[in-house]
């Protein structure tokens, strides 16, 4: 016990003499929470739409008018000839061009229907989806305005929605829970995933071989130090979700806090499992870096809806820890769920730590080879 | 020349010895490429509803029929309290439930204003739009069935403007032609900026700089040989990746391979770069990775691959201008989907030529042959 206690002592003293890293360590998810907080949104802003306008009259200045005023879109001009159309895509500023036909006021006076095209350049094919479902639902709101003039609403079915947790459609709260998740995740898989590789390629794992400390107390030795460091992680991101982003909080602070520990204790685990099969510290940081890095944001859920996607992808979206964490981080900020709602996503985040940590005792190498 | 082409070979027998790093380089990327690409869509499927139908009618299942013959709902459970479903959607259970309320049947047949409730967990404002987008145009739809005079004078046309859409360059809005060359790119940065550029310092905490500093190899043949192997890695591991794309998900190669090769010979010097310099700027590998992600994370992130660069404020976007990440992947999308030629892409790669222009010699320079 008394050589467990100078091994953490020993760890403690180590990582925090080393200033440098301190820095980068607490600096980095800082930075990062504030430039991905305030970046990453999927609302369309001000998307650009070229106009080709070959009716000029009181109606299509109108609706261009609209579509202008509107938060969505800003129109940057207007162009003459159909094949223009290409050479601006190809440029890749314009997002849009709508194309009303000639003629267009009269012949919705005649009760004819003139039409308009909504081109889009969908080599965004998600932002293209979107732009085109915006602009749609502006000319039919545009319409129905110009139509009640006319005859009185019929009856039919209405359809009131509510939109529960998060009224606004604010993609911010959306994001800010899952960049929690996500840079936890990373850093503190990062951190552990080459502190037994680094003994390994220094030689001093020859000395930490022959002292009396079994394997278990090693590891634990190695991942207490980053537990306390990912821990303050954790309270600054935190710090910066409530009151840099206004994100609300409706659930229990002490169960996030519980959660958040045992998350980035499944992480520092299955870094020090990458540390203990690794060689050397370029393939240990080789595979938590570029290889947990695109699963980790794009089969989370972080950005992308994981009931989105493909079968086989929403499976094997389940070995990756962050996706049960967004959960529950995202149940306890926006929905106020308690215990009794995520234990599900607990007790997986509970088992992938005890079995990371199997895991890693068994490839512990006692012997040299 | 010739002590260029020793020390290229001592890289090149260092990478290709290291047995637990060469799946790494060569298995994890394309691996990565094949699974991932179909994880990025926005595309509704299968959403969990509840039920809470206060009016019981033929009318009212067959609204819920309805639903759930659209295949985009699944009906999970029903009850007569609407607290029910909110406890569902706190567990994560259902996304949407839909309130019928009493009289809905008598209302929507005689003429009045008949209404439904539509709650939608809107956690995820994006899925939440389409999901009340589907849920309006099914429940219109049955408004204009149910209604006695409009079966009479059987589908009267509205008058009104016609929206007609069209989808250039992606008819069937196919969103792995868009990721595809997009992750490519993040995939060949990943090993240009996390490999070559950490050899230096890894030189550094083992000690065997030392021997190198101590030969009269030069500056520049020491980087260069640090370089180009990593460099003729990245374009071999492209030219894979292009071949996937074209022939397993059958991305067309509209524009010029060539002059993509050549931008991205370019681009890798950049990253590259980067990679060189952190290392030159840093004491162990552990500081060196660990801003070499930092940096990586932020230019994928910011760099368009996954959110539009158009949703972000205006200060964020003018960041993109020092984004390698983002022109390349711009480039990479104009060349492959669109066709375009040098006319479009050479403002994008002057910035490129620059860039590289600034970063390899600025670590050339850091890079001290005596130790401090």
């Amino acid at each position: 016990m008394q050589a467990f206690k100078g091994f953490i002592t020993k760890e403690f003293k180590q990582i925090y003499r080393d200033k440098r890293t301190l820095i980068v360590l607490f600096g980095m998810p800082i930075i990062q929470m504030l430039l991905f907080g305030f970046a990453i949104r999927n609302e369309v802003e001000e998307a650009t739409v070229m106009v080709l306008d070959a009716s000029r009259d009181q109606v299509t200045r109108q609706l261009i008018n609209k579509i202008d005023a509107s938060n969505y879109f800003t129109v940057a001009g207007e162009i003459q000839r159909y094949d223009e159309i290409e050479e601006l895509f190809q440029q890749g500023e314009i997002d849009e061009v709508l194309v009303f036909e000639s003629d267009f006021a009269r012949k919705l006076h005649r009760s004819e229907r003139p039409s308009v095209n909504v081109i889009t350049d969908a080599s965004n094919p998600n932002l293209a989806q979107l732009i085109q479902q915006y602009s749609s639902s502006i000319i039919v709101d545009f319409q129905q305005r110009m139509d009640q003039d006319g005859q009185p609403h019929q009856g039919g079915i209405a359809t009131n929605v509510n939109m529960l947790f998060n009224p606004q459609l604010e993609s911010v709260n959306l994001f800010v829970p899952g960049l929690i998740a996500v840079i936890l995740m990373l850093i503190s898989a990062l951190m552990t995933s080459i502190s037994i590789t680094r003994e390994k390629e220094m030689g001093n794992m020859e000395i930490l071989l022959v002292s009396p400390l079994r394997p278990v107390q090693i590891i634990v030795g190695k991942v207490l130090p980053y537990l306390v460091l990912a821990f303050v992680n954790v309270l600054t991101i935190l710090a910066l979700a409530r009151w840099v982003f206004d994100v609300p909080f409706r659930g229990s602070y002490s169960l996030f806090l519980g959660e958040s520990l045992l998350f980035i204790f499944t992480a520092l685990a299955l870094g020090v499992f990458i540390s203990t099969r690794a060689d050397d510290q370029q393939t240990a940081m080789m595979v938590s870096l570029a290889g947990l890095l695109l699963p980790t944001v794009l089969l989370s859920g972080f950005i992308f809806p994981i009931s989105s996607m493909p079968l086989p992808l929403q499976w094997i979206s389940n070995i990756i820890p962050a996706r049960w964490f967004l959960v529950i981080v995202r149940s306890i900020m926006l929905k106020d769920s308690g215990l009794l709602f995520i234990w599900k996503e607990t007790l997986v985040l509970v088992v992938m730590t005890l079995g990371f940590i199997a895991l890693s005792v068994k490839s512990f190498k006692e012997r040299l080879e | 020349m010739r002590t260029i082409k020793f020390l290229l070979q001592k890289e090149f027998l260092q990478i290709f010895r290291n047995k637990g790093m060469l799946p790494i380089i060569f298995l994890m990327p394309v691996i990565q490429l094949v699974v991932l690409s179909f994880a990025a869509t926005y595309e509704l499927r299968e959403v969990e509803f509840h039920i809470v139908d206060f009016d019981q009618s033929v009318s009212s299942q067959q609204l819920v029929n309805k639903f759930e013959a659209s295949g985009y709902f699944n009906l999970q459970s029903q009850s007569q309290d609407v607290d029910d479903g909110i406890q569902l959607m706190r567990e994560n259970e259902v996304r949407m439930m839909l309130v019928i309320p009493r009289h809905f049947e008598r209302n929507a047949k005689s003429n009045r204003q008949a209404a439904v409730q539509l709650n939608i967990d809107a956690v995820d404002g994006a899925t939440a739009g389409l999901v009340q987008g589907y849920g309006r145009s099914i429940i219109q739809d049955f408004g204009w069935e149910i209604q006695p005079q409009i079966k009479d004078t059987n589908l009267a046309q509205q008058a009104g403007i016609e929206i007609i859409p069209a989808s250039w360059y992606n008819p069937n809005l196919d969103y792995i032609k868009y990721m595809v060359p997009g992750i490519l790119v993040v995939l060949i940065s990943m090993i240009g900026m996390f490999l070559s550029g950490m050899n230096i310092v890894r030189e550094r905490e083992i000690g065997t700089i030392e021997q190198l500093n101590v030969t009269p190899i030069k500056r520049y043949q020491f980087v260069t040989a640090k370089l180009l192997p990593f460099w003729i890695i990245a374009l071999f591991e492209l030219a894979v990746g292009l071949v996937i794309a074209n022939i397993g998900f059958g991305i067309p190669f509209v524009g010029s391979v060539w002059l993509l090769f050549a931008i991205a010979g370019i681009y890798l010097l950049v990253v590259q770069g980067m990679g060189l310099f952190i290392s030159t700027v840093t004491d162990t590998q552990q500081q060196a990775m660990f801003i070499a992600w930092f940096l990586m994370v932020v230019f994928i992130l910011m760099g368009g691959l996954f959110t539009p660069i158009e949703s972000m404020p205006g200060w964020a976007q003018d960041l993109t201008l020092i984004n390698p990440v983002a022109h390349f992947i711009k480039i990479m999308r104009m060349v492959l989907l669109k066709g375009a030629g040098w006319a479009d892409v050479q403002h994008l790669v002057g910035l490129l030529t620059v860039m590289a222009a600034l970063i390899l010699p600025a670590a050339i320079f850091r890079y001290r042959k005596s130790t401090s």
